[in-house]
């Protein structure tokens, strides 16, 4: 076993793959701590659909890379689909679910309308479900994941009390003067980079995974704003190390691995909570 | 000292009035009661008054040097606030985020005044408790001294007895009446009637022609007032 990972981590590669899957883990934490709060956990889920169709349509359209296309559809996505949330003609809800199912369709037709590729539905199951392995990440992937998720690590650092001040308490932000709206849109930026981000290692249908995992679980087991945002971080890292290390020694598919970590650890987590309120 | 002056104004969305030729004046120290029935526009005005919506005519005025966001305000809670992982402390502090500036982190002045304002509540061994597991009164009084800290001069209370059981009700009212007595002008938006016929110095009475703006005295002896209290007592007997 440990001869396994050692050959593993002799390729350089393998050792950035880790070093990247742990900062979108990080991330992705972060965010999802303010989304399930907001209760706007399904924003994730429809924009990890939307950024699907879009890399569809990039892979069609022979893009050198596809985050040029991808990370600004799904950012303007998310400006869109956050801006309704105050006055939508089609409810909220109803608009995510539309969206995201309309991009999937789209997005398989292209796919199979237009591809050159031998191999169609290995190529769909992995954008749907990730890489069957770490190695198959580009180097042009690791760093821009690298920078990515430095950036979304900063801005939550910058601005944690206005993010939650505007998570607890909308109103109140808007009436002290704390630029709610800007700091919205900020938020709805970050969720969509996250996203493309987190589609890199586990594919777009379980990316909403990365995201509500580790807040819930730490919501499971902890009391104030800062105790959870802590414990997400640090369960979301534990749980995506775990997995990408029993996805290479059982040569199991990554993003699933890491999802079934994840579910561990919640029930886990559930069961200590338990155990705890009936003490 | 007139604080805040409105004239005229007509309230509303999108062009469309909920509220016209509303005019009262609030003058330092007073303790206003906004009362009116649900759709009356209770909420539009104080939309109206924290800035969020602008008037659709007439004038919102702050005087004697107020800025619009020296008012300190209490909102009515959230269903996902009930159950939000957060400590006294931190939700506390979040009112003092308005005079930060471009700063990202707390100075230990911001500290201080959060604890000062935890002591005057009365709540100062709360701090490090979670606010889910409060009773609605405490969390009443966490979120008011959240508001004192965003503002030294000007409370805005929206319901601040609702969800609350006759006893906490009554201390709530207690508390506020206190911190009008030491300086600051309160506006309380409500329905509750005895409350206002027993702490309010001022009573606006929204929702019905013609709209009442007066002294307490004067409100429980109009028309307005007498039949809104006769109802008010049958209801307490039924």
């Amino acid at each position: 076993m440990l001869e396994t990972l050692a050959l593993y981590f002799s390729y350089p590669f393998v050792r950035y793959a880790l070093v990247v899957g742990l900062l979108i883990a990080l991330s992705s934490s972060l965010l999802g701590v303010s989304l399930v709060l907001k209760r706007f956990s399904f924003i994730g889920d429809g924009l990890s659909h939307v950024a699907f169709g879009a890399l569809a349509a990039a892979t069609v359209l022979d893009l050198a890379s596809d985050m040029v296309l991808v990370l600004p559809v799904t950012v303007l996505t998310a400006v869109l689909l956050l801006r309704s949330g105050q006055n939508a003609r089609l409810k909220g809800d109803a608009a995510i679910a539309m969206l995201s199912v309309g991009a999937l369709a789209v997005g398989y037709l292209l796919l199979n309308v237009f591809s050159k590729s031998s191999n169609l539905s290995g190529d769909v199951c992995t954008t749907l479900f990730g890489a069957t392995s770490i190695l198959t990440l580009t180097p042009a992937d690791v760093w821009a994941c690298l920078g990515l998720s430095v950036l979304v690590i900063l801005f939550f650092l910058l601005f944690y009390h206005r993010i939650f001040a505007v998570t607890f308490d909308e109103t109140f932000a808007r009436a002290a003067g704390l630029g709610a709206g800007r700091l919205n849109l900020l938020i709805a930026c970050v969720a969509a980079a996250v996203i493309v981000l987190a589609m890199n290692l586990v594919g777009s249908l379980l990316v909403s995974a990365l995201i509500v995992f580790p807040a819930l679980t730490a919501m499971r087991l902890f009391k104030s704003f800062r105790s959870v945002t802590l414990a997400a971080c640090l369960i979301s890292v534990c749980c995506a190390g775990a997995g990408l290390l029993l996805s290479i020694l059982a040569s199991t598919p990554v993003g699933a691995s890491i999802v079934c970590v994840y579910i561990l650890v919640f029930g886990v987590a559930c069961g200590l909570d338990g155990l705890r309120r009936r003490a | 000292m007139t604080q805040l002056l409105c004239e005229d104004l007509t309230l509303g969305y999108e062009g469309q009035a909920v509220v016209t030729d509303l005019s009262f004046r609030v003058k330092q120290g007073d303790y206003l009661f906004i009362l009116g029935e649900n759709g009356s526009g209770k909420s539009t005005l104080i939309k109206t008054l924290l800035r969020l919506i602008p008037p659709l005519s007439g004038r919102v005025e702050f005087c004697g040097g107020l800025r619009a966001d020296e008012i300190g305000y209490l909102p009515q809670q959230t269903p996902a606030q009930r159950d939000f992982p957060a400590s006294v402390e931190e939700i506390v502090l979040s009112g003092c985020l308005n005079r930060m500036g471009r700063r990202p982190f707390y100075g230990r002045a911001h500290r201080e005044q959060a604890r000062a304002n935890l002591e005057r509540l009365g709540i100062g061994g709360l701090a490090r408790r979670c606010y889910r597991e409060l009773s609605g009164g405490q969390q009443q009084r966490v979120l008011l001294a959240r508001a004192l800290c965003a503002a030294r001069r000007v409370l805005l209370l929206d319901e601040p007895t609702a969800g609350l059981d006759p006893a906490a009700a009554r201390e709530m009212y207690e508390l506020i009446a206190r911190l009008n007595r030491e300086g600051l002008t309160v506006l309380t938006v409500s329905h509750d009637l005895p409350a206002a016929a027993r702490y309010a110095g001022q009573i606006l009475h929204m929702g019905r022609r013609p709209l009442f703006f007066g002294p307490r005295e004067a409100y429980l002896g109009s028309p307005v007032g007498r039949a809104c209290l006769a109802m008010a007592k049958g209801e307490q007997d039924a």
